[in-house]
């Protein structure tokens, strides 16, 4: 299909995108991995568990609702279960390349002549001993599995690591009827009173779920980590211990908490593939924007945690003057920043809360120091700290790639998006941006399809996939129409 | 910081080549340092599929070290095979024509008499040795002196096992020479590296560091892409390739060419190359050109269909006009030698070409012709200087 | 308590899969991740190099560490797919491919 702005994510950056863009006039496609709009952020239970008050597991539920129903009124075409692989740059626009429904066998090509990017985030998590045991989640991982299916990882959980995630993950397992045996944050929260200032807006908020875990009576452990999961097969407990100024644990302060569950994060990084991919130059681990959230890649936008961690307000900020902006340049007008004014200084006040915590919420120095040469870091290769270190220390490495080329970590299913931030820290360098032109694996025979490129303009128009919910029969776990095979040439 | 270091001989390139030149000229008994700007293995190796092929070279000089290498990468493989992931797994080139396979089989009569082990296989017993090639082949070449090593891991442990002095995240920015001309070292940005001899092994960037000797090697890249496929069990026991793969190699054109190149790995993913396509150094990745690998996999392999890729990448094969390497002194800047452009065959022919650079460096006959792989074998560029 | 009671959900008439033979019950608009942990099963997957058990990890698509063979079908990712009446959901052994 053709379209004016293709956005990319249905989470609250991609709704305020394409209800702006629209609401200008502008044909929109919204394209989203899930089958229902909202990202993760508005995540609510399935349709087919229907919940009567869904907006118990969350609160925003007025912005929600007011984001659902603009889209419902709207003229933007939502594409579910589209699970995009790659924008290509072509002569006369952008073509995003998507694979349908779970199954991601089926393509489906969106030609657009501008793209905006509201790819969204994922969860880090750093290794320790035990990590990869099951019943260990990550925290969003954990609020995901609650938040869509109602089901919880386990009787008794541990909430930890760092960050602002982690009080609400809490909460919400508490208030699903998990014992939550404590909230175990490396951090020191009472920090936060330093940014009162950035953060003001931000801290009733946390108070509300704060009072939730006083209500459930969940010990807070703040400068505390994990130190190991425990278990052989399931995990059966953790140990955790206080940390001292300089990250390194408390001698004596070890003690072992028995749970079932384990939800754990390091915070976010955004997801930058398809931006790299066309070419978009970053700023650190996120895309970079000028003020109208333009990448420096003709005809494409970013907006939310793809350019930068800061959360959904922020997110909702930043796509409502991106699909502005976009909407005005494929009208061939200059926008007018005037008109965005309120969304700006949301946004400015909304970045300086956001570097706020992260200033707060950083892992602790030594973590790495804990990490046993027996531990897994690349989750999928099964590679070792100590093969990381033996690559680093003997084999000349001395960088994420290099590292990944010796060992492997990295070279798997997730393509390092679990293990990168971790590997380098090991390796003692900071992170590189991992070049992964495929943001999703693609079956080859999507790949050898006859394409637009040889066959003519645009084969595959999919209008399947725009319901509101869509309908994908199982397949056979191969393409319907594999290529042919050719004959002797 | 800036120091000044002194060794017998500065090998510029910690890629492949430049380890075997590395650990040949250590175990001649030289003092060697291996500078380069980026991490080991970090431009072509960390690109490439680990080919050791005999396969696909015709009779001529670099068959003739193609076979050299091949001894010794075997040699090599004794102390470290299990590092460097050696599989002497054998190559199987197939035919999709019976005039296709006409052309092989003259092809392989040829290398068959130049010392290359090649066995025709008739089209009914190709899935003896591959049991999931398509239907309808003409027949096909079987070559059981082809083998794969981990190209990244070769790197790493061959220099590890020269002993030579590793200096990486080190750009050579000159090579000093003296006033009667001969080499007297590089100039790095942290320091200069004095030795009377300095090997090019700078791959695709060979011709770059010729110019700061002043001298002109007319190094091209010559990019290919190769496809990962998700983990699984073996299923593709040989280096499998159409014929046509070898015209691609000889082909001079500028144009993207395809032919498919598929082999499994010790790790589980399938490696699906190999496009060629001389658009300078430009690693953005073209979906034509994955397309057309895809496609050519599946065309020999149907059950690639349904097998998911999940990941692509590129690398810049060193390219010389005539398709050999340049190997040997540079008589234009005495002291310079190279050990470069070995298009996509570098690994392969990186045993050989650190042996013969060995020999030369200790003043030694080397165990083939140099001749043919003269570095100033090129007509000269304008402007070039002239000493 | 059900962590269902907060939400209020109704859910429709639940339905059957299998889990390595053995029947669970499933709810519609499950992801297999969702039924098998509410069945307590938190592992599906042996992995290739050292045969260790997985299950839901990053629980969005991203690491693939619930990868699980649904109707013969390996490598789903069990956080993103929905159940189906009758679905045969085994544990993966490996690279899910047989030998």
């Amino acid at each position: 299909m053709r379209t004016d702005l293709a956005v990319i994510g249905a989470g609250p950056a991609g709704l305020a995108a394409s209800l702006a863009a629209s609401a200008r006039g502008v044909r929109v496609a919204l394209l989203d991995a899930e089958p229902e709009p909202g990202g993760q952020y508005y995540r609510r239970p399935a349709a087919g568990l229907r919940a009567r008050r869904p907006r118990a597991p969350h609160g925003r539920w007025r912005t929600w609702t007011r984001l659902r129903d603009g889209l419902a009124a709207s003229s933007v075409r939502r594409l579910a279960d589209h699970h995009v692989w790659c924008v290509e740059r072509r002569p006369d626009g952008l073509t995003v390349h998507a694979l349908l429904g779970p199954e991601q066998e089926q393509p489906a090509e969106v030609h657009a002549r501008a793209v905006l990017l509201a790819t969204g985030g994922h969860e880090v998590v750093l290794p320790f001993p035990g990590w990869t045991l099951p019943g260990v989640v990550t925290a969003g991982g954990a609020q995901a599995m609650l938040k869509g299916g109602l089901v919880v990882p386990g009787r008794t959980a541990v909430v930890a690591g760092t960050g602002p995630l982690l009080l609400p993950v809490a909460a919400g397992l508490a208030a699903a009827g998990v014992s939550v045996a404590a909230l175990v944050e490396s951090a020191d929260p009472r920090r936060l009173v330093r940014y009162a200032g950035p953060l003001v807006g931000k801290l009733p908020e946390g108070a509300g779920y704060a009072a939730g875990l006083l209500r459930h009576r969940v010990p807070f452990l703040a400068r505390h980590t994990v130190v190991r999961a425990h278990g052989d097969e399931r995990l059966t407990g953790v140990t955790v211990a206080a940390l001292d100024a300089h990250g390194r644990l408390r001698p004596g302060t070890e003690r072992h908490l028995p749970c079932d569950a384990l939800a754990v994060g390091h915070g976010m990084l955004p997801h930058t593939d398809l931006a790299e991919g066309l070419g978009c130059r970053l700023d650190g681990p996120a895309v970079a924007v000028d003020g109208e959230q333009r990448t420096d890649v003709p005809g494409v936008w970013a907006a939310g945690e793809a350019t930068g961690i800061g959360g959904a307000a922020l997110a909702l900020a930043e796509g409502h003057i991106a699909g502005r902006s976009a909407a005005a340049r494929l009208r061939g007008t200059a926008p007018d920043p005037g008109a965005w004014a309120p969304a700006a200084r949301a946004r400015a006040r909304l970045r300086a809360s956001a570097s706020a915590l992260d200033a707060v919420y950083a892992p602790p120095g030594r973590w790495t120091d804990r990490v046993t040469d027996d531990t897994v870091v690349c989750r999928c290769e099964e590679v070792d700290a100590g093969a990381v270190r033996a690559a680093v220390a003997g084999l000349g490495a001395g960088d994420p790639r290099t590292v990944k080329l010796l060992t492997r970590a990295g070279m798997g299913w997730c393509q390092g998006r679990m293990c990168g931030p971790a590997v380098a820290a090991l390796a003692g360098c900071a992170p590189t941006p991992s070049r992964r032109p495929f943001a999703r694996p693609v079956p080859l025979g999507v790949l050898a399809r006859p394409h637009a490129d040889t066959a003519g303009p645009h084969p595959t128009d999919h209008p399947a996939g725009t319901g509101p919910s869509t309908d994908h029969p199982a397949g056979t776990g191969r393409p319907a129409d594999r290529p042919t095979e050719r004959g002797p040439s | 910081m800036s120091e000044s270091l002194t060794c017998d001989v500065v090998v510029v390139g910690a890629g492949m080549t430049g380890a075997a030149c590395a650990l040949y000229a250590a175990r001649a008994g030289l003092g060697v340092t291996v500078v380069d700007r980026g991490p080991v293995a970090g431009g072509t190796t960390g690109a490439g599929e680990g080919n050791l092929l005999v396969s696909d070279k015709a009779p001529g000089p670099e068959l003739d070290l193609a076979l050299l290498s091949h001894r010794l990468w075997a040699e090599v493989a004794q102390e470290l095979g299990g590092a460097v992931e050696y599989e002497p797994k054998g190559g199987l080139v197939v035919a999709e024509t019976p005039g296709a396979l006409d052309a092989l089989r003259r092809f392989a009569a040829g290398q068959r008499a130049n010392g290359v082990t090649a066995a025709p296989v008739p089209a009914d017993r190709l899935r003896d040795l591959e049991p999931r090639l398509r239907d309808g082949l003409a027949g096909g070449v079987h070559y059981p002196q082809d083998a794969q090593v981990m190209p990244a891991l070769a790197a790493a442990h061959l220099l590890r096992a020269s002993g030579a002095r590793l200096l990486t995240g080190r750009e050579v920015t000159g090579v000093l020479r003296g006033t009667d001309g001969a080499v007297r070292g590089v100039r790095t940005d942290r320091g200069d590296l004095h030795a009377p001899a300095v090997v090019n092994a700078a791959g695709p960037w060979g011709g770059e560091l010729a110019a700061r000797a002043g001298v002109s090697l007319p190094v091209l890249p010559r990019r290919g892409f190769v496809l990962v496929t998700e983990p699984l069990p073996p299923r593709i026991r040989h280096k499998v390739y159409a014929a046509d793969y070898v015209t691609d190699v000889a082909s001079d054109s500028a144009a993207l060419r395809t032919s498919p190149v598929v082999e499994g790995t010790a790790a589980g993913p399938v490696l699906i190359g190999a496009s060629r396509e001389r658009v300078g150094f430009d690693r953005s990745v073209s979906l034509p050109a994955v397309r057309a690998l895809a496609a050519g996999a599946i065309r020999m392999f149907p059950f690639l269909s349904g097998v998911r890729a999940v990941r692509t990448y590129a690398g810049f094969r060193p390219y010389l006009p005539d398709h050999l390497p340049a190997i040997g002194p540079d008589p234009r800047a005495p002291g310079l030698l190279h050990a470069c452009g070995h298009e996509g065959a570098g690994i392969g022919l990186a045993t050989g070409t650190g042996r013969l650079i060995a020999r030369v460096l200790t003043g030694q006959a080397p165990e083939l012709d140099l001749t043919p792989f003269r570095p100033d074998r090129f007509p000269p560029t304008s402007g070039e200087a002239e000493r | 308590m059900n962590p269902r009671e907060p939400s209020g959900a109704r859910p429709g008439p639940a339905f059957t899969v299998t889990f390595d033979g053995r029947p669970l019950e499933a709810l519609p608009g499950q992801t297999v991740a969702a039924v098998l942990w509410a069945a307590d099963v938190v592992s599906w997957r042996s992995t290739r190099v050292a045969a260790r058990p997985r299950g839901v990890f990053c629980g969005i698509g991203v690491c693939f560490d619930c990868l699980v063979t649904v109707n013969d079908r390996p490598n789903q990712r069990a956080c993103l797919v929905p159940a189906r009446p009758g679905d045969v959901i085994r544990t993966q052994e490996g690279t899910g491919h047989a030998h």
